[in-house]
Protein backbone atom coordinates (compact mmCIF):
# COMPACT_ATOMS: atom_id res chain seq x y z
CA UNK A 1 0.00 0.00 0.00
CA UNK A 2 3.01 2.25 -0.29
CA UNK A 3 1.39 4.04 -3.22
CA UNK A 4 -1.57 5.32 -1.26
CA UNK A 5 -0.64 8.72 -0.06
CA UNK A 6 -2.02 10.37 3.00
CA UNK A 7 -2.35 14.09 2.75
CA UNK A 8 -2.24 16.36 5.76
CA UNK A 9 -5.45 18.14 6.63
CA UNK A 10 -5.20 21.62 5.17
CA UNK A 11 -6.03 24.87 6.85
CA UNK A 12 -7.63 27.87 5.20
CA UNK A 13 -4.26 29.62 5.11
CA UNK A 14 -3.38 27.21 2.33
CA UNK A 15 -5.80 28.85 -0.07
CA UNK A 16 -3.95 29.96 -3.22
CA UNK A 17 -6.91 30.91 -5.41
CA UNK A 18 -10.05 32.51 -4.05
CA UNK A 19 -12.97 33.53 -6.22
CA UNK A 20 -15.80 35.29 -4.47
CA UNK A 21 -19.00 35.91 -6.48
CA UNK A 22 -16.97 36.43 -9.63
CA UNK A 23 -18.96 37.47 -12.69
CA UNK A 24 -17.82 37.96 -16.22
CA UNK A 25 -19.88 39.72 -18.83
CA UNK A 26 -18.96 40.25 -22.47
CA UNK A 27 -20.37 43.26 -24.27
CA UNK A 28 -22.96 45.63 -22.85
CA UNK A 29 -26.64 46.46 -23.12
CA UNK A 30 -29.05 44.15 -24.91
CA UNK A 31 -26.28 42.12 -26.52
CA UNK A 32 -24.43 41.48 -23.28
CA UNK A 33 -23.47 37.90 -22.65
CA UNK A 34 -23.10 36.75 -19.07
CA UNK A 35 -20.41 34.07 -19.17
CA UNK A 36 -19.92 33.60 -15.43
CA UNK A 37 -22.48 34.39 -12.75
CA UNK A 38 -21.34 34.80 -9.13
CA UNK A 39 -18.86 31.95 -9.14
CA UNK A 40 -17.28 31.26 -5.77
CA UNK A 41 -14.43 28.80 -5.56
CA UNK A 42 -11.31 28.22 -3.54
CA UNK A 43 -8.28 26.17 -4.48
CA UNK A 44 -5.80 25.10 -1.84
CA UNK A 45 -2.06 24.67 -2.05
CA UNK A 46 -1.19 21.37 -3.70
CA UNK A 47 -4.76 20.63 -4.67
CA UNK A 48 -5.87 19.16 -7.98
CA UNK A 49 -9.22 20.70 -8.87
CA UNK A 50 -11.15 19.73 -11.98
CA UNK A 51 -13.69 22.13 -13.44
CA UNK A 52 -16.34 20.23 -15.32
CA UNK A 53 -19.18 21.44 -17.47
CA UNK A 54 -20.92 21.26 -20.82
CA UNK A 55 -20.32 23.77 -23.60
CA UNK A 56 -20.89 27.38 -22.68
CA UNK A 57 -20.20 26.99 -18.98
CA UNK A 58 -17.39 29.48 -19.09
CA UNK A 59 -14.66 27.03 -18.03
CA UNK A 60 -12.08 28.59 -20.30
CA UNK A 61 -13.25 32.08 -19.35
CA UNK A 62 -12.65 31.20 -15.72
CA UNK A 63 -9.09 30.11 -16.45
CA UNK A 64 -8.38 33.26 -18.47
CA UNK A 65 -9.55 35.33 -15.52
CA UNK A 66 -7.35 33.46 -13.05
CA UNK A 67 -4.42 33.71 -15.48
CA UNK A 68 -4.97 37.45 -15.70
CA UNK A 69 -5.52 37.39 -19.47
CA UNK A 70 -8.96 38.91 -19.01
CA UNK A 71 -10.62 41.14 -16.41
CA UNK A 72 -13.51 40.24 -14.12
CA UNK A 73 -16.75 42.19 -14.34
CA UNK A 74 -17.78 41.75 -10.71
CA UNK A 75 -16.86 40.09 -7.43
CA UNK A 76 -13.35 39.50 -6.18
CA UNK A 77 -10.58 37.28 -7.46
CA UNK A 78 -7.52 36.84 -5.30
CA UNK A 79 -4.46 34.78 -6.16
CA UNK A 80 -2.25 36.60 -3.70
CA UNK A 81 0.17 37.76 -6.38
CA UNK A 82 1.10 34.18 -7.21
CA UNK A 83 2.51 33.24 -10.58
CA UNK A 84 0.21 31.38 -12.92
CA UNK A 85 0.89 29.27 -15.98
CA UNK A 86 -1.69 28.16 -18.51
CA UNK A 87 -1.69 25.20 -20.88
CA UNK A 88 -4.05 24.84 -23.82
CA UNK A 89 -5.59 22.07 -25.87
CA UNK A 90 -2.99 22.79 -28.55
CA UNK A 91 0.62 22.47 -27.50
CA UNK A 92 1.28 25.65 -29.53
CA UNK A 93 5.04 25.15 -29.54
CA UNK A 94 7.02 27.61 -31.64
CA UNK A 95 8.34 25.89 -34.78
CA UNK A 96 11.38 28.16 -35.06
CA UNK A 97 12.73 26.84 -31.76
CA UNK A 98 13.95 23.38 -30.85
CA UNK A 99 12.12 21.41 -28.18
CA UNK A 100 14.65 22.59 -25.63
CA UNK A 101 14.43 26.15 -26.98
CA UNK A 102 10.68 26.15 -26.41
CA UNK A 103 11.13 25.05 -22.82
CA UNK A 104 13.93 27.57 -22.31
CA UNK A 105 11.92 30.47 -23.70
CA UNK A 106 9.95 30.91 -20.47
CA UNK A 107 13.25 31.27 -18.61
CA UNK A 108 14.88 33.41 -21.28
CA UNK A 109 12.11 35.98 -20.86
CA UNK A 110 12.90 36.13 -17.16
CA UNK A 111 16.55 36.80 -17.94
CA UNK A 112 18.00 33.49 -16.76
CA UNK A 113 21.47 32.76 -18.20
CA UNK A 114 22.02 30.35 -21.05
CA UNK A 115 23.86 27.60 -19.17
CA UNK A 116 21.33 27.59 -16.36
CA UNK A 117 18.48 27.53 -18.90
CA UNK A 118 19.90 24.55 -20.74
CA UNK A 119 20.47 22.63 -17.56
CA UNK A 120 16.98 23.33 -16.22
CA UNK A 121 15.32 22.55 -19.58
CA UNK A 122 17.09 19.18 -19.72
CA UNK A 123 15.88 18.53 -16.19
CA UNK A 124 12.29 19.36 -17.10
CA UNK A 125 12.44 17.21 -20.22
CA UNK A 126 13.54 14.38 -17.92
CA UNK A 127 10.49 15.09 -15.77
CA UNK A 128 8.12 14.69 -18.74
CA UNK A 129 10.17 11.69 -19.90
CA UNK A 130 11.50 13.25 -23.08
CA UNK A 131 15.15 12.84 -22.20
CA UNK A 132 17.30 13.32 -25.29
CA UNK A 133 14.57 14.99 -27.37
CA UNK A 134 15.80 18.51 -26.64
CA UNK A 135 17.40 19.06 -30.05
CA UNK A 136 14.40 17.81 -32.02
CA UNK A 137 12.00 20.17 -33.74
CA UNK A 138 8.40 20.26 -32.46
CA UNK A 139 7.04 18.84 -35.74
CA UNK A 140 9.18 15.73 -35.30
CA UNK A 141 7.20 14.75 -32.20
CA UNK A 142 3.78 13.15 -31.84
CA UNK A 143 0.79 15.04 -30.43
CA UNK A 144 1.18 13.51 -26.98
CA UNK A 145 4.89 14.30 -26.90
CA UNK A 146 4.26 17.89 -27.95
CA UNK A 147 1.75 18.25 -25.14
CA UNK A 148 4.40 17.02 -22.71
CA UNK A 149 6.83 19.63 -24.05
CA UNK A 150 4.10 22.22 -23.45
CA UNK A 151 3.86 20.91 -19.87
CA UNK A 152 7.63 21.22 -19.46
CA UNK A 153 7.41 24.78 -20.80
CA UNK A 154 4.66 25.56 -18.29
CA UNK A 155 6.77 24.08 -15.47
CA UNK A 156 9.72 26.18 -16.64
CA UNK A 157 7.74 29.27 -15.69
CA UNK A 158 8.09 28.20 -12.07
CA UNK A 159 4.48 29.15 -11.55
CA UNK A 160 2.68 28.51 -8.26
CA UNK A 161 -0.50 27.50 -10.01
CA UNK A 162 -0.82 25.45 -13.18
CA UNK A 163 -4.01 26.01 -15.14
CA UNK A 164 -4.86 23.45 -17.81
CA UNK A 165 -7.55 24.06 -20.42
CA UNK A 166 -8.58 20.65 -21.78
CA UNK A 167 -4.93 19.80 -22.36
CA UNK A 168 -5.58 16.24 -23.50
CA UNK A 169 -8.78 16.96 -25.44
CA UNK A 170 -7.19 16.44 -28.84
CA UNK A 171 -5.36 13.20 -28.02
CA UNK A 172 -6.41 9.59 -28.58
CA UNK A 173 -7.70 7.58 -25.63
CA UNK A 174 -4.55 5.49 -25.19
CA UNK A 175 -2.23 8.49 -25.13
CA UNK A 176 -4.59 10.40 -22.85
CA UNK A 177 -4.72 7.51 -20.42
CA UNK A 178 -0.93 7.38 -20.15
CA UNK A 179 -0.67 11.14 -19.85
CA UNK A 180 -3.12 11.05 -16.92
CA UNK A 181 -0.66 8.79 -15.11
CA UNK A 182 2.18 11.13 -16.03
CA UNK A 183 0.38 14.27 -14.94
CA UNK A 184 -0.60 12.66 -11.63
CA UNK A 185 3.00 11.65 -11.03
CA UNK A 186 4.40 15.07 -11.90
CA UNK A 187 1.75 16.82 -9.80
CA UNK A 188 2.83 14.76 -6.79
CA UNK A 189 6.56 14.95 -7.37
CA UNK A 190 6.56 18.69 -8.00
CA UNK A 191 3.89 19.50 -5.40
CA UNK A 192 1.90 21.47 -7.97
CA UNK A 193 -1.44 23.17 -7.56
CA UNK A 194 -3.53 22.34 -10.61
CA UNK A 195 -6.82 23.68 -11.94
CA UNK A 196 -7.84 21.40 -14.78
CA UNK A 197 -10.74 22.15 -17.11
CA UNK A 198 -12.45 19.33 -18.99
CA UNK A 199 -15.80 18.21 -20.32
CA UNK A 200 -14.86 14.56 -19.82
CA UNK A 201 -16.42 13.37 -16.55
CA UNK A 202 -14.24 10.29 -16.14
CA UNK A 203 -11.12 12.31 -16.76
CA UNK A 204 -12.21 14.74 -14.06
CA UNK A 205 -12.85 11.95 -11.51
CA UNK A 206 -9.65 10.17 -12.55
CA UNK A 207 -7.50 13.22 -11.82
CA UNK A 208 -9.18 15.55 -9.35
CA UNK A 209 -9.17 15.85 -5.59
CA UNK A 210 -12.39 17.71 -6.24
CA UNK A 211 -14.68 17.96 -9.25
CA UNK A 212 -16.47 21.28 -9.51
CA UNK A 213 -19.53 21.05 -11.73
CA UNK A 214 -20.52 24.23 -13.56
CA UNK A 215 -23.84 25.08 -15.20
CA UNK A 216 -24.05 26.51 -18.70
CA UNK A 217 -25.07 29.99 -19.84
CA UNK A 218 -24.37 31.53 -17.48
CA UNK A 219 -21.69 29.53 -15.71
CA UNK A 220 -22.47 28.93 -12.06
CA UNK A 221 -21.12 26.40 -9.60
CA UNK A 222 -23.76 23.66 -9.26
CA UNK A 223 -21.95 21.31 -7.01
CA UNK A 224 -18.50 20.58 -5.64
CA UNK A 225 -17.82 16.83 -5.49
CA UNK A 226 -14.95 15.61 -3.32
CA UNK A 227 -13.13 12.65 -4.87
CA UNK A 228 -11.67 10.41 -2.19
CA UNK A 229 -10.39 7.43 -4.12
CA UNK A 230 -6.86 6.29 -3.43
CA UNK A 231 -4.16 7.30 -5.91
CA UNK A 232 -2.83 6.34 -8.33
CA UNK A 233 -6.21 5.77 -9.89
CA UNK A 234 -7.28 4.07 -13.05
CA UNK A 235 -9.84 5.64 -15.33
CA UNK A 236 -11.61 2.26 -15.72
CA UNK A 237 -11.70 1.34 -12.01
CA UNK A 238 -15.20 0.70 -10.55
CA UNK A 239 -14.90 3.59 -8.05
CA UNK A 240 -13.96 6.13 -10.69
CA UNK A 241 -16.60 4.83 -13.09
CA UNK A 242 -19.25 4.80 -10.35
CA UNK A 243 -18.71 8.36 -9.23
CA UNK A 244 -18.39 9.50 -12.84
CA UNK A 245 -21.83 8.00 -13.52
CA UNK A 246 -23.35 9.97 -10.64
CA UNK A 247 -21.79 13.22 -11.82
CA UNK A 248 -22.83 12.49 -15.40
CA UNK A 249 -26.45 12.20 -14.28
CA UNK A 250 -26.20 15.58 -12.63
CA UNK A 251 -24.59 17.05 -15.76
CA UNK A 252 -27.27 15.58 -18.03
CA UNK A 253 -30.02 17.10 -15.90
CA UNK A 254 -28.25 20.44 -16.29
CA UNK A 255 -27.92 20.10 -20.06
CA UNK A 256 -31.59 19.05 -20.37
CA UNK A 257 -32.59 22.32 -18.69
CA UNK A 258 -31.52 24.08 -21.92
CA UNK A 259 -33.74 21.90 -24.13
CA UNK A 260 -36.62 24.33 -24.68
CA UNK B 1 6.94 -3.04 -5.67
CA UNK B 2 6.48 0.63 -6.40
CA UNK B 3 9.64 0.90 -8.49
CA UNK B 4 8.35 -1.73 -10.88
CA UNK B 5 5.13 0.18 -11.35
CA UNK B 6 7.12 3.30 -12.11
CA UNK B 7 9.30 1.57 -14.68
CA UNK B 8 6.19 0.11 -16.26
CA UNK B 9 4.78 3.56 -16.72
CA UNK B 10 8.02 4.78 -18.28
CA UNK B 11 8.09 1.79 -20.63
CA UNK B 12 4.50 2.32 -21.69
CA UNK B 13 5.22 5.92 -22.46
CA UNK B 14 8.43 5.39 -24.38
CA UNK B 15 6.79 2.49 -26.25
CA UNK B 16 3.98 4.77 -27.30
CA UNK B 17 6.45 7.49 -28.32
CA UNK B 18 8.37 5.01 -30.45
CA UNK B 19 5.18 3.87 -32.18
CA UNK B 20 4.03 7.38 -32.89
CA UNK B 21 7.26 8.66 -34.37
CA UNK B 22 7.47 7.97 -38.07
CA UNK B 23 10.59 6.06 -39.06
CA UNK B 24 13.21 8.18 -40.77
CA UNK B 25 13.26 7.80 -44.51
CA UNK B 26 16.52 7.79 -46.40
CA UNK B 27 16.59 8.61 -50.03
CA UNK B 28 19.37 8.60 -52.53
CA UNK B 29 20.57 12.14 -53.24
CA UNK B 30 21.56 11.35 -56.82
CA UNK B 31 18.13 10.00 -57.65
CA UNK B 32 16.43 12.99 -56.07
CA UNK B 33 18.60 15.39 -58.06
CA UNK B 34 17.89 13.52 -61.27
CA UNK B 35 14.16 13.50 -60.55
CA UNK B 36 14.22 17.28 -60.10
CA UNK B 37 16.46 17.91 -63.10
CA UNK B 38 15.20 15.85 -66.00
CA UNK B 39 11.85 17.67 -66.45
CA UNK B 40 13.74 20.96 -66.62
CA UNK B 41 16.20 19.60 -69.20
CA UNK B 42 13.31 18.24 -71.23
CA UNK B 43 11.53 21.62 -71.15
CA UNK B 44 14.69 23.42 -72.32
CA UNK B 45 15.09 20.82 -75.07
CA UNK B 46 11.52 21.34 -76.28
CA UNK B 47 11.92 25.13 -76.38
CA UNK B 48 15.17 24.87 -78.37
CA UNK B 49 13.61 22.38 -80.77
CA UNK B 50 10.58 24.64 -81.34
CA UNK B 51 12.89 27.61 -81.91
CA UNK B 52 14.92 25.61 -84.42
CA UNK B 53 11.70 24.62 -86.25
CA UNK B 54 10.62 28.25 -86.53
CA UNK B 55 14.03 29.13 -87.94
CA UNK B 56 13.83 26.22 -90.42
CA UNK B 57 10.39 27.38 -91.54
CA UNK B 58 12.10 30.58 -92.76
CA UNK B 59 9.43 32.75 -91.16
CA UNK B 60 12.05 35.45 -90.75
CA UNK B 61 15.45 35.74 -92.42
CA UNK B 62 18.41 34.25 -90.48
CA UNK B 63 19.97 37.63 -89.73
CA UNK B 64 16.76 38.70 -87.89
CA UNK B 65 16.01 35.43 -86.12
CA UNK B 66 19.16 33.32 -85.88
CA UNK B 67 18.97 29.64 -84.89
CA UNK B 68 20.01 28.15 -81.56
CA UNK B 69 23.38 27.01 -82.87
CA UNK B 70 24.37 30.54 -83.93
CA UNK B 71 23.12 32.10 -80.70
CA UNK B 72 24.78 29.59 -78.40
CA UNK B 73 27.98 29.95 -80.41
CA UNK B 74 27.91 33.72 -79.94
CA UNK B 75 26.93 33.31 -76.28
CA UNK B 76 29.90 31.00 -75.72
CA UNK B 77 32.23 33.62 -77.21
CA UNK B 78 30.53 36.38 -75.22
CA UNK B 79 31.04 34.77 -71.84
CA UNK B 80 34.79 34.42 -72.46
CA UNK B 81 35.23 38.21 -72.75
CA UNK B 82 36.14 40.33 -69.75
CA UNK B 83 33.87 43.13 -70.98
CA UNK B 84 30.85 40.91 -70.60
CA UNK B 85 31.65 40.05 -66.98
CA UNK B 86 32.30 43.71 -66.26
CA UNK B 87 28.75 44.41 -67.48
CA UNK B 88 27.30 41.60 -65.38
CA UNK B 89 29.23 42.86 -62.35
CA UNK B 90 27.84 46.39 -62.79
CA UNK B 91 24.28 45.15 -63.26
CA UNK B 92 24.44 42.80 -60.28
CA UNK B 93 25.93 45.54 -58.13
CA UNK B 94 22.97 47.77 -58.99
CA UNK B 95 20.52 44.92 -58.40
CA UNK B 96 21.94 44.00 -55.01
CA UNK B 97 22.23 47.61 -53.84
CA UNK B 98 18.73 48.46 -54.99
CA UNK B 99 17.26 45.32 -53.49
CA UNK B 100 19.04 45.85 -50.17
CA UNK B 101 17.70 49.41 -50.00
CA UNK B 102 14.23 48.17 -50.87
CA UNK B 103 14.39 45.52 -48.13
CA UNK B 104 15.51 48.10 -45.58
CA UNK B 105 12.78 50.59 -46.49
CA UNK B 106 10.11 47.93 -46.96
CA UNK B 107 10.85 46.37 -43.57
CA UNK B 108 10.76 49.67 -41.72
CA UNK B 109 7.54 50.76 -43.45
CA UNK B 110 5.93 47.33 -43.01
CA UNK B 111 6.77 47.17 -39.30
CA UNK B 112 5.48 50.71 -38.76
CA UNK B 113 2.24 50.07 -40.65
CA UNK B 114 1.47 46.89 -38.74
CA UNK B 115 2.31 48.55 -35.43
CA UNK B 116 0.25 51.74 -35.73
CA UNK B 117 -3.39 51.43 -36.74
CA UNK B 118 -3.79 55.01 -38.06
CA UNK B 119 -0.77 54.55 -40.28
CA UNK B 120 -2.29 51.38 -41.69
CA UNK B 121 -5.57 53.17 -42.38
CA UNK B 122 -3.59 55.93 -44.09
CA UNK B 123 -1.17 54.05 -46.33
CA UNK B 124 -2.11 50.36 -46.09
CA UNK B 125 -3.96 50.29 -49.40
CA UNK B 126 -1.47 52.69 -50.97
CA UNK B 127 1.24 50.06 -50.52
CA UNK B 128 -0.82 47.49 -52.39
CA UNK B 129 -1.56 50.10 -55.06
CA UNK B 130 2.14 50.83 -55.51
CA UNK B 131 2.79 47.12 -55.83
CA UNK B 132 0.55 46.88 -58.89
CA UNK B 133 2.09 49.94 -60.60
CA UNK B 134 4.18 48.97 -63.65
CA UNK B 135 7.62 50.26 -62.71
CA UNK B 136 8.30 51.66 -66.17
CA UNK B 137 5.71 54.35 -65.35
CA UNK B 138 8.12 55.84 -62.84
CA UNK B 139 11.02 56.48 -65.23
CA UNK B 140 9.85 59.78 -66.72
CA UNK B 141 9.51 61.22 -63.22
CA UNK B 142 12.73 59.59 -62.03
CA UNK B 143 14.64 61.14 -64.94
CA UNK B 144 13.17 64.57 -64.20
CA UNK B 145 14.06 64.22 -60.53
CA UNK B 146 17.51 62.68 -60.83
CA UNK B 147 18.48 63.23 -64.49
CA UNK B 148 20.20 60.39 -66.31
CA UNK B 149 21.98 58.90 -63.31
CA UNK B 150 22.38 55.86 -61.11
CA UNK B 151 19.97 57.51 -58.66
CA UNK B 152 17.18 57.49 -61.24
CA UNK B 153 17.58 53.74 -61.70
CA UNK B 154 17.84 53.11 -57.94
CA UNK B 155 14.72 55.18 -57.31
CA UNK B 156 12.63 53.00 -59.61
CA UNK B 157 14.16 49.74 -58.39
CA UNK B 158 13.41 50.62 -54.77
CA UNK B 159 9.91 51.89 -55.40
CA UNK B 160 9.17 48.74 -57.38
CA UNK B 161 10.42 46.29 -54.75
CA UNK B 162 9.81 47.91 -51.35
CA UNK B 163 5.98 47.55 -51.39
CA UNK B 164 6.26 43.76 -51.84
CA UNK B 165 8.69 43.50 -48.95
CA UNK B 166 6.45 45.66 -46.75
CA UNK B 167 3.33 43.69 -47.67
CA UNK B 168 5.06 40.37 -46.95
CA UNK B 169 5.96 41.55 -43.47
CA UNK B 170 2.51 43.06 -42.82
CA UNK B 171 0.60 39.93 -43.78
CA UNK B 172 3.07 37.79 -41.83
CA UNK B 173 2.39 39.83 -38.71
CA UNK B 174 -1.37 39.85 -39.34
CA UNK B 175 -1.56 36.10 -39.60
CA UNK B 176 0.40 35.06 -36.54
CA UNK B 177 -1.81 32.24 -35.16
CA UNK B 178 -3.96 33.25 -32.20
CA UNK B 179 -2.79 30.31 -30.12
CA UNK B 180 0.80 31.52 -30.39
CA UNK B 181 -0.25 34.99 -29.32
CA UNK B 182 -1.98 33.50 -26.27
CA UNK B 183 1.11 31.49 -25.40
CA UNK B 184 3.10 34.71 -25.68
CA UNK B 185 0.70 36.34 -23.24
CA UNK B 186 0.93 33.43 -20.82
CA UNK B 187 4.73 33.56 -20.98
CA UNK B 188 4.51 37.25 -20.16
CA UNK B 189 5.83 38.67 -23.43
CA UNK B 190 5.32 42.39 -23.81
CA UNK B 191 6.70 45.21 -25.92
CA UNK B 192 9.99 44.53 -27.63
CA UNK B 193 10.35 40.96 -26.29
CA UNK B 194 7.02 40.10 -27.91
CA UNK B 195 8.36 41.24 -31.28
CA UNK B 196 11.75 39.67 -30.82
CA UNK B 197 10.57 36.26 -29.62
CA UNK B 198 7.17 35.87 -31.23
CA UNK B 199 5.93 38.28 -33.89
CA UNK B 200 9.06 38.53 -36.04
CA UNK B 201 9.99 34.83 -36.12
CA UNK B 202 6.35 33.87 -36.65
CA UNK B 203 6.07 36.16 -39.68
CA UNK B 204 9.28 34.89 -41.28
CA UNK B 205 7.69 32.60 -43.94
CA UNK B 206 5.51 35.41 -45.25
CA UNK B 207 8.45 37.83 -45.09
CA UNK B 208 10.55 35.50 -47.23
CA UNK B 209 7.87 35.28 -49.91
CA UNK B 210 7.71 39.07 -49.78
CA UNK B 211 11.48 39.20 -50.35
CA UNK B 212 11.19 36.80 -53.25
CA UNK B 213 8.49 38.84 -54.91
CA UNK B 214 10.38 42.04 -54.14
CA UNK B 215 13.45 40.66 -55.87
CA UNK B 216 11.42 39.80 -58.98
CA UNK B 217 10.06 43.35 -59.12
CA UNK B 218 13.46 44.96 -58.57
CA UNK B 219 15.09 42.79 -61.25
CA UNK B 220 12.41 43.74 -63.75
CA UNK B 221 12.62 47.42 -62.86
CA UNK B 222 16.38 47.30 -63.17
CA UNK B 223 16.27 45.80 -66.66
CA UNK B 224 13.74 48.41 -67.79
CA UNK B 225 15.94 51.06 -66.24
CA UNK B 226 19.11 49.90 -67.95
CA UNK B 227 17.41 50.07 -71.34
CA UNK B 228 15.90 53.51 -70.74
CA UNK B 229 18.38 55.33 -68.53
CA UNK B 230 21.73 54.91 -70.20
CA UNK B 231 24.30 56.40 -67.87
CA UNK B 232 27.38 57.40 -69.88
CA UNK B 233 30.33 55.09 -69.31
CA UNK B 234 28.33 52.47 -67.41
CA UNK B 235 28.26 49.50 -69.78
CA UNK B 236 25.73 47.36 -67.96
CA UNK B 237 23.97 44.28 -69.36
CA UNK B 238 21.02 46.41 -70.51
CA UNK B 239 23.26 48.93 -72.28
CA UNK B 240 25.18 46.20 -74.08
CA UNK B 241 21.90 44.69 -75.21
CA UNK B 242 20.74 48.06 -76.50
CA UNK B 243 24.03 48.46 -78.40
CA UNK B 244 23.54 45.03 -79.96
CA UNK B 245 20.10 46.09 -81.13
CA UNK B 246 21.50 49.33 -82.59
CA UNK B 247 23.96 47.22 -84.57
CA UNK B 248 21.16 44.81 -85.58
CA UNK B 249 23.01 41.91 -83.98
CA UNK B 250 20.01 39.69 -83.29
CA UNK B 251 22.13 36.83 -82.09
CA UNK B 252 23.72 39.02 -79.40
CA UNK B 253 20.32 40.41 -78.32
CA UNK B 254 19.01 36.89 -77.80
CA UNK B 255 22.21 35.98 -75.96
CA UNK B 256 21.61 38.79 -73.48
CA UNK B 257 17.99 37.71 -73.05
CA UNK B 258 19.28 34.27 -72.13
CA UNK B 259 21.81 35.77 -69.71
CA UNK B 260 19.13 37.84 -67.94
CA UNK B 261 16.85 34.82 -67.79
CA UNK B 262 19.55 32.60 -66.32
CA UNK B 263 20.48 35.18 -63.68
CA UNK B 264 16.81 35.50 -62.73
CA UNK B 265 16.44 31.75 -62.41
CA UNK B 266 19.61 31.39 -60.34
CA UNK B 267 18.52 34.05 -57.86
CA UNK B 268 15.06 32.52 -57.68
CA UNK B 269 16.67 29.20 -56.83
CA UNK B 270 18.48 30.87 -53.92
CA UNK B 271 15.20 32.20 -52.54
CA UNK B 272 13.54 28.82 -53.00
CA UNK B 273 16.38 27.12 -51.17
CA UNK B 274 15.92 29.51 -48.23
CA UNK B 275 12.17 28.96 -48.31
CA UNK B 276 12.52 25.18 -48.42
CA UNK B 277 15.05 25.14 -45.60
CA UNK B 278 12.62 27.11 -43.46
CA UNK B 279 9.67 24.88 -44.33
CA UNK B 280 11.67 21.81 -43.50
CA UNK B 281 12.75 23.28 -40.17
CA UNK B 282 9.18 24.19 -39.28
CA UNK B 283 7.70 20.92 -40.49
CA UNK B 284 5.56 22.54 -43.16
CA UNK B 285 6.59 20.19 -45.95
CA UNK B 286 4.19 17.61 -47.31
CA UNK B 287 6.28 14.53 -46.55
Amino acid sequence: MSLVETKPVRQDTDVVVRLDSVSKQYGAGANALLALDKVSLTVRQGEFVCLLGASGCGKSTLLSLVAGLDEISGGTLDIGGRHVSLMFQEAALFPWLSVSGNVELAMRLRGIGKAERRRRAAELLDVVRLTGFGDKRPHELSGGMRQRVALARALAQDADILLMDEPFGALDAMTRDILHDELERIWREQALTVVFVTHNVREAVRLGDRVVLLSSRPGRVIEDFPVGHARPRRIDSPEVAGQAADITDRLRAEVARHAH
Amino acid sequence: MPTDVKDDAADRLSGLDALELSPARERDLGRRLWRATWPKLLAVGIVIAAWQLVVLSEWKPEYVLPGPATVFGDLATLVTTGDFWEGVRLTMLRAVTGFALAVLIGTVVGAAVSRFAPLRAAIGSLITGLQTMPSIMWFPLAILLFQISESAIMFVVVIGAAPSVANGLISGIDYVPRTWLRVGQVLGMTGFARYRHLILPASLPSFISGLKQGWAFSWRSLMAGELLVIVPGALSVGVRMQQARDLSESSLVISFIIVVLVIGILIDMLFNAADNALRKRWGLTGT
